[in-house]
């Protein structure tokens, strides 16, 4: 797609790293993530917004990658899945999602994760109601979410949030 | 759930003690929860090329023409290829020889391929597609198996439309419903369901010098891909060597598709000698892969007025769509668990499955058991409230019990742990006390609880014997750590956590010393598929046989070099332990290596043998049953229709659970589909095209939609399953959807015979029970 396309440079914090991307005008910010920075962390489900497998927080909030251009992220600071983990050490909600048995095929997982974290950044303590909410435009087949949950509440138990 | 055994703080590869029985961390977790796993779509190779299919926009046409000429020419393209350029057999079907790869002569449904592009982007391939003509003539299709079987029907295949007829004929029916005090007569219909794993199907095929094709892939069954490529290349089966990626969910979705998608980009790549990587786009996942069969099941049920059922007479009619895929097998699971877990004399089973011109139907958790499984467990209910019977009395007077003779003649001797599902279940959610609650909630809103049951036949059964044996390949290394290759398969049900909880149990080891490798056939030989919740006790049971060989070796030399005799030796906690004395694991294994001991061995291990008789049905149709009981509690709006599923108590008898916490999550997970199945889920296709074609229009429960599970597991053991295992993995879905009918029944006096019950259906059930109401029909 590069060959007959005009090409924009975007310049974009990932993961506490400055990067300048030259990309396509029509580049997602999943295809900048995926293809561009090679973290495949971040996964793409249907690309159409409707799974959630794609989320990364941008300043924060969840959002899937699938839906913004990557020259939307311009000057913004992205988080993904590879940016939580920090010296080997697991994040707390990476842990927990362990521990809980919250992981099975692994492909909801990343974006789930970042969704759970931006909760507990904002709410240490979320209740049942919100941890369902917050999670709710994320599409798991695998576990029925019961283990996600267990999980997002055990990671807010511990919780001294970030930062 | 308690990890018992774990250290608080950074345990995670040190849950040391996580041995059989108790609950394990997955193995793979740290590299999930990282988003260091490697899925197939986040491995690329420098100079590899995208593969695209052109699928016809026609349910039934004659393929009049195809010009591929302007594609061709489109810079960047690297091949194009319709069904005349097939090296090898353009035939893909895993159970008939009835599914060729590429269309040639005329197109069976909207997801049929009639040429394939090769490109180096993604969206020059798109382009590609758009400039390839196809002189396409439609054809009348038939869209429903009661049309297909009609004379005068469209035919998808010359042969004609029915593809099976799958019989039981036990006892007498006609004598049975003489002696019946009550006979009922009901129909019921299920749904088409799509699978919905996170991750679509993928490939990455990498040609090699001489010739042979590498395929990583997201898949359930190597051993069909590396069959079904070999075919198409007309290549020998050494020549293709197929590997497992990280696979994000499959549920039966990966069993028979991926061999096409896999011998697609096989093709491209042989052809361009380049390596081709083919992602399919959701859309293209929802239009090609395989679904649950939709089924109309007509259920005659005869009983004493004690509720003793003496007979059964059901037919079950299924939708196929185009080709056959695995329904041939499907079917005979359908068939042989018509009747429930219930012991019933006279038993008379027909079950057709008939061509249409739909997507084509196949493998999905549960295997043809989850759509008569709603029948017979709604007909029971029915029979329980006409003789005004309690439903789990009902369930109990009939259930299978040690002794039982089932549909198919079969007597089980061991391991039916039918009746502790009910009773556990029945404890643990309050039967007694939910069932005589006041349903009122509100002017608007009622509550209800409902049960229903289950039986599963362990592994392939008598239809699938010959492809039932699993191999494993164990090697203990210098330093004492062991690799263990298997032939089933990781799709996120855990297998590679109970396989080296296994390991860990057999040897005294701590899990970390573990390696699964990832599933390879150039490692080990053909283990069939990973379906029919047969992995643990498959691939298990070959994993034990392969270190049963390199224990006798230990054992030998840690009694020479202990001065005791080899029986008394025993393994426990990285010592090697002989009575009073003791030496650590790793000095043996040294000693070993000193002296050139070979601690690398095969393990095999084949089914216990089935029969089935085609003709009545007789016969040991699976070596072993898991039975389960679950309990849905619901409040249904009786001013909309919705019902929200509150609470599902789901008892399980899996035999020994190897990771407890695996369990629960199998069961979680399949309780929640099972909700979908129930309330939600229709993959929707009106003469022959498909009206959901995305995950917009095909919804699935999210966060806000489930239930709170209560997973109770019953460990009625089996003789032949590794430490008495008996699997999980189809089990939860299976009885899901008739819990939930039965409860809606309890909540509103409604009975839905038809899934899923979605709003609509159940309003409209209810302002005619209304209408009656004011009639005077109170109940």
């Amino acid at each position: 797609m590069k060959e007959d396309s005009p090409e924009l440079i975007v310049q974009l914090v990932v993961n506490d790293r400055p990067y300048r991307v030259v990309v396509a005008p029509q580049t997602t910010l999943l295809q900048l993530i995926r293809d561009h920075l090679g973290l495949t962390g971040t996964k793409e489900g249907c690309g159409k917004g409707q799974c959630g497998a794609c989320t990364v927080l941008m300043d924060g909030q969840p959002v899937n990658s699938c839906l913004i251009l990557a020259v939307q992220a311009q000057g913004h600071r992205i988080v993904t899945i590879e940016g939580l983990e920090q010296d080997g050490e697991l994040d707390p909600v990476q842990q927990a999602f362990i521990d809980e048995g919250a992981v099975q095929c692994g492909f909801c997982t990343p974006g789930m994760v970042l969704s759970a974290r931006a909760l507990l950044d904002r709410l240490p303590h979320p209740d049942e109601g919100q941890i369902k909410e917050a999670i709710s435009g994320h599409l798991c087949r695998c576990t029925g979410y019961s283990a996600i949950l267990r999980a997002i509440r055990r990671a807010g138990e511990g919780n001294k949030p970030r930062k | 759930m308690s990890l018992m055994g774990a250290s608080s703080g950074r345990q995670v590869e040190t849950f040391r003690s996580a041995l059989v029985g108790q609950p394990a961390r997955r193995v793979d977790g740290r590299a999930k929860v990282t988003g260091r796993a490697k899925y197939v779509a986040d491995v690329g190779i420098e100079g590899m090329l995208y593969g695209k299919m052109l699928l016809s926009p026609h349910p039934h046409a004659l393929i009049k023409g195809i010009n591929t000429s302007q594609a061709e020419e489109l810079p960047g393209v690297w091949a194009v290829l319709t069904a005349r350029r097939i090296p090898g057999e353009n035939q893909i079907g895993v159970v008939l020889p009835e599914q060729p790869l590429l269309a040639r002569e005329k197109v069976r449904h909207v997801g049929d391929c009639v040429a394939l592009v090769a490109a180096s982007s993604e969206p020059t391939a798109e382009k590609a597609l758009d400039l390839i003509q196809v002189d396409y003539e439609p054809l009348p299709g038939v869209y429903a198996p009661q049309e297909a079987l009609q004379e005068d029907s469209p035919l998808v295949h010359r042969k004609g439309n029915l593809l099976t007829h799958l019989k039981i004929r036990k006892g007498d029916v006609e004598a049975g419903f003489g002696e019946s005090e009550i006979v009922l007569e009901r129909i019921y219909q299920t749904q088409r369901q799509e699978h919905v794993y996170l991750e679509t199907i993928g490939t990455l095929v990498t040609p090699q010098e001489d010739g042979s094709m590498n395929i990583l892939a997201s898949i359930q069954c190597p051993f069909y891909v590396q069959k079904g490529v070999a075919r198409v290349l007309g290549l020998p089966l050494s020549k293709v060597r197929v590997i497992q990626a990280t696979t994000g969910g499959a549920f039966g979705g990966k069993e028979d598709v991926p061999s096409e998608i896999c011998a697609f980009a096989s093709l491209l790549a042989h052809k361009t000698n380049r390596p081709v990587c083919m992602i399919l786009s959701r859309e293209e996942d929802l239009r090609r892969s395989s679904k649950r069969h939709p089924m109309t099941i007509t259920y005659k049920m005869g009983a004493t007025g004690e509720g003793k059922i003496l007979c059964a007479q059901i037919r079950v009619l299924a939708d196929i769509g185009a080709y056959a895929s695995i329904s041939p097998v499907v079917l005979y699971r359908s068939t042989v668990h018509a009747t429930g877990p219930y012991e019933i004399p006279h038993v008379r089973v027909d079950t057709y499955g008939v061509y249409t011109n739909n997507v084509p139907n196949g493998a999905f958790r549960g295997f043809g058991t989850p759509q008569v499984t709603f029948a017979h467990e709604s007909m029971v209910d029915e029979l329980a409230a006409k003789l005004d019977m309690d439903p789990i009395q009902i369930r109990l007077r009939n259930g299978l019990k040690l002794g039982s003779q089932t549909a198919t003649g079969q007597v089980l001797e061991e391991s039916v742990g039918y009746e502790e599902t009910v009773l556990k279940g029945m404890k643990a959610c309050r039967w007694e006390l939910k069932r005589a609650a006041n349903r009122r909630v509100s002017p608007s809103r009622r509550r209800g609880i409902g049960v229903s049951t289950m039986f599963y036949g362990v592994s392939l059964g008598a239809k699938g014997w010959f492809l039932d044996g699993s191999a494993a390949s164990v090697q203990v290394h210098q330093d004492g750590s062991v690799s263990v290759a298997i032939g089933g398969t990781e799709m996120g049900q855990g297998a590679q956590t109970v396989i080296a909880q296994m390991v860990a149990e057999s040897l005294g080891l701590p899990l970390e010393r573990i390696k699964i490798l990832p599933t390879d056939t150039g490692m080990v030989p053909d283990s069939g598929p990973t379906v029919a919740s047969r992995t643990t006790v498959f691939s298990g049971n070959a994993t034990l046989d392969a270190l049963q060989q390199i224990k006798k070796k230990l054992k030998e030399l840690a009694a020479e070099i202990l001065a005791i005799s080899p029986e008394k030796v025993t393994f426990r906690d990285e010592q090697v332990l002989g009575g009073e004395k003791k030496l650590s694991f790793d000095q043996l294994i040294q000693a070993c290596y000193q002296r050139n001991v070979n601690l690398a061995a095969d393990g095999w291990f084949v089914s216990p043998p089935c029969s089935f008789d085609e003709q009545t049905g007789q016969g040991n149709a699976y070596y072993v049953y898991g039975y389960g009981t679950q309990f849905a509690e619901v409040e249904v709006d009786l001013d909309t229709g919705q019902v929200q599923v509150l609470r599902v108590t789901a008892a399980h008898d899996v035999g020994k659970a190897i990771n407890p916490q695996g369990v629960s999550g199998q069961v979680e997970g399949g309780v929640v589909q099972g909700v979908g199945y129930a309330l939600l889920e229709d993959f929707i296709i009106e003469n022959g095209k498909i009206q959901t074609p995305n995950l917009a229009t095909y919804t699935i429960p999210t966060s806000l939609d489930i239930p709170q599970v209560e997973v109770i597991i019953v460990e009625a053991v089996s003789k032949d399953g590794p430490f008495g295992a008996k699997g999980v993995g189809e089990q939860p879905i299976i009885p899901t959807a008739a819990a939930v009918a039965n409860a809606i029944y309890h909540a509103t006096g409604i009975r839905v015979r038809r899934l899923p019950i979605g709003p609509e259906i159940l309003r409209r059930a209810i302002l005619k029970k209304e209408t009656g109401n004011m009639r005077g029909d109170h109940r």
